[in-house]
């Protein structure tokens, strides 16, 4: 059929099954907008900034498992998109950003608003691809979108030049990909199982540490049933959260720089890491000598390359997580658990000697009691995203999550500004279910034009501001480390929050104790407005756990169960 | 844990790729935003296919090799990645000498190192040897009592045996 490269687009994307497409249209990308407006075969939402909209894309991505599609200009639309690509492509997302780029007769030129996009993106996306002909656009984005989805994602970015998207052709989309030089792995060597089985069944001391992957590969199921069928210990790492479901018993927590003491322990005492989508990041390893200095290791992972990274690996297994873990599964018949008895009770005290705690107040609300108290009213039902700093910590360390996909936020990358955007796309794809975003009144401020687009398309997502007037992070270090230097970190000068949403369609609520909490989370959900939240809460509270950074992880800095 | 002292070695790496635009750059450019070490470089289309074989002269210790060896692998063009001890390698230098220098000991000095004169105009002799890399070092530092003007190296290019 003959048809605009623009047209292609479109049509790709149908094929695709997209359904939501986020982005912001300009001069490099005009024809294809132009297609957009003709057709209904998905919907388009127009973010308020390129950043926001691969980070909706990448949110939606996350809630959903399928591959997230943005849609931006050439220059300085695609810059802006850039930090988008940078998180999704350190958490392993699954994305496709198509750009536009000035006609190839401009490319090298300097042209208006041309910038090296397949330069720039190179480091920070899995593949991308400058269009060269009309010929090769069809093929280009179904491997795009194969790409972005298959062996271990990531986001991929097609940068079409205009000329391309106006030029007629003939469209035969492509039903198979085939890339001579890109076949991932996904069945697991058996033999390597097969060994990496004895070594579990002569472990004293097993840990299984599950990460983003287990998450990715939808592999949770598998991950609780190797948990309970041997009764090993189970820590998770943020990425990892809802992969075992908080009430599971197996479970011991989230390990690294502000994981609970029996994770960190037990990291450190372990015989046998049990390593299952996990990448060993250097805010969970801590201090690379003194990392599980007793263990043996047997690594799954579907990169080969993130096997032996950091780490010697004793069992390495490249494969898809799900199919690795149902053999393993199977070759587990009648394991003794009772081995593992012992490792199991030191754990348990670990857990009661230093739980994750902290001190509550009836003089001003604790961040924690917030998430917890989240996690009490609305549980497993809501799909909780979040920014990054303190916030994040809490959210990751008090919400009960249940389920894999509830939990969403940026760990590689630690993008602040994330969760609000990546609310709106979790919402869109999941309308029925409640969206929170954790933020802080820091982050918060580095998307807060989402509050347009949320109102426009009634996207009801309620941002939880913890607002402690700090960057919380940054001000606790300057705590430890900087002896009280706190360097830029003062947010005592503050919008008005209610107006500021107010203003832009959303509602807002001044919330400072307990009564007043419970009484406006009701309300935001009864609303279904998208909304800001201004939550005062203590100024100086600490995320504890902590392992200063570069310290062994045994060395945690752990709550003062004294202090007021 | 491994934590005995991982010394660097040099490393020859030869690498088969699609031979499209910009596969170069996302070899090098992977280099550069790893750290990793580029002591030469060569690539060539491998005669009738639709692939390139790039040769990479580089250094760093087991685990920094294998770590480089498996990123290649990663880039979506990147077919093959041969890392290998035994490797034949050869490499070609062009030498610029004055015309007053004595051209017969330049001709016996290239003969020593599989290599002759190969231009001789009205204000200079230019010598071509190709050797294994070590050796054409050694012939670089033997020719400089004969006063070259320039120096060109070619890289490494290496098969495996």
């Amino acid at each position: 059929m003959q048809m605009s490269g623009a047209q292609m687009v479109c049509e790709a994307i149908i094929a695709e099954g997209v359904k939501t497409v986020f982005g912001y249209p300009g001069g490099a990308i005009m024809h294809v907008y132009d297609e957009i407006y003709k057709q209904n075969g998905f919907e388009h939402i127009l973010n308020r900034h390129e950043q926001a909209a691969v980070h909706a894309a990448d949110g939606y991505a996350r809630a959903t498992g399928e591959v997230g599609v943005a849609m931006v200009t050439s220059g300085p639309g695609f810059t802006n998109a850039v930090t988008g690509l940078a998180t999704a492509y350190m958490d392993s997302i699954p994305m496709v950003v198509i750009s536009g780029q000035v006609p190839l007769s401009l490319i090298g030129t300097d042209g208006f608003q041309e910038i090296d996009a397949v330069g720039i993106s190179r480091p920070c996306t899995k593949h991308n691809y400058l269009v060269r002909t009309l010929e090769e656009l069809p093929r280009i984005i179904k491997e795009a979108f194969y790409i972005a989805r298959s062996g271990r994602p990531g986001p991929v970015l097609v940068d079409i030049p205009k000329d391309i998207t106006v030029a007629i052709g003939d469209f035969v989309y492509p039903e198979t990909v085939d890339i001579l030089t890109y076949k991932p792995t996904y069945k697991g060597n058996r033999k390597q199982i097969e060994k990496a089985v004895e070594a579990i069944k002569k472990a004293k001391k097993p840990l299984i540490y599950v990460g983003g992957g287990a998450v990715l590969s939808n592999a949770s199921d598998l991950v609780r049933e190797l948990a309970k069928k041997t009764q090993i210990p189970t820590v998770e790492t943020l990425m990892a959260r809802g992969v075992m479901g908080a009430k599971n018993p197996m479970l011991l927590g989230m390990l690294g720089m502000h994981g609970n003491y029996a994770s960190n322990m037990a990291m450190s005492e372990t015989d046998l890491i049990i390593a299952l989508g996990a990448r060993f990041d250097d805010r969970v390893t801590g201090k690379l000598s003194e990392f599980a200095r007793y263990a043996d290791i047997i690594h799954v992972d579907i990169d080969p390359a993130n096997i032996s990274k950091l780490v010697d690996v004793d069992y390495p297994i490249v494969g898809d997580l799900k199919d690795v873990l149902e053999n393993m599964i199977s070759m587990l018949d009648g394991v003794d658990t009772d081995r593992y008895r012992a490792w199991r009770e030191i754990l348990k005290r670990y857990d009661e000697l230093h739980p994750q705690s902290y001190v509550d107040s009836d003089e001003v609300l604790k961040p924690q009691w917030v998430i917890e108290r989240v996690g009490q009213l609305v549980g497993e039902k809501a799909i909780i995203t979040s920014d990054v700093g303190q916030h994040q910590m809490w959210a990751a360390q008090h919400y009960p999550f249940d389920r894999p996909r509830q939990w969403i936020n940026s760990g590689g990358l630690g993008t602040m500004g994330f969760g609000f955007p990546a609310a709106i796309g979790a919402k869109r794809a999941f309308p029925e279910k409640t969206v929170i975003n954790v933020t802080g009144d820091g982050s918060i401020l580095m998307n807060m034009q989402e509050l347009v687009t949320a109102a426009e398309y009634k996207i009801p997502v309620i941002n939880l501001i913890l607002n402690n007037q700090f960057l919380g992070m940054v001000r606790q270090w300057q705590t430890f480390f900087y002896e009280k230097r706190y360097s830029e970190t003062d947010l005592t000068f503050q919008p008005n929050w209610k107006a500021l949403a107010e203003a832009c369609g959303g509602i807002g609520y001044d919330v400072a104790t307990k009564e007043e909490f419970d009484a406006a989370l009701k309300d935001a959900i009864e609303q279904d407005k998208v909304c800001f939240m201004n939550i005062a809460v203590n100024r100086f509270e600490n995320v504890l756990p902590m392992v200063p950074a570069g310290g062994a992880l045994y060395n945690m800095m752990l709550p003062q169960i004294e202090e007021k | 844990m491994g934590t005995e002292i991982m010394k660097d070695e040099r490393r020859v790496i030869s690498v088969i790729v699609m031979n499209e635009s910009s596969v170069l750059a996302r070899v090098t450019a992977l280099f550069a935003g790893r750290g990793y070490n580029i002591e030469s470089l060569t690539v060539a289309p491998i005669p009738n296919s639709s692939m390139s074989h790039i040769t990479i002269e580089t250094k760093g210790n087991a685990r920094v090799m294998e770590q480089i060896t498996k990123q290649l692998h990663k880039l979506i063009p990147v077919y093959k990645v041969i890392e290998h001890e035994e490797m034949i390698e050869k490499e070609m230098v062009l030498v610029k000498f004055p015309i007053a220098e004595n051209l017969s000991d330049i001709a016996a000095l290239c003969g020593a190192y599989n290599g002759g004169i190969v231009n001789v105009g009205k204000e200079m002799i230019i010598a071509q040897v190709a050797d294994e890399p070590a050796r054409v070092g050694h012939f670089i530092e033997a020719a400089q009592r004969y006063n070259p003007s320039e120096i060109v190296r070619g890289g490494i290019v290496a098969i495996e045996r």
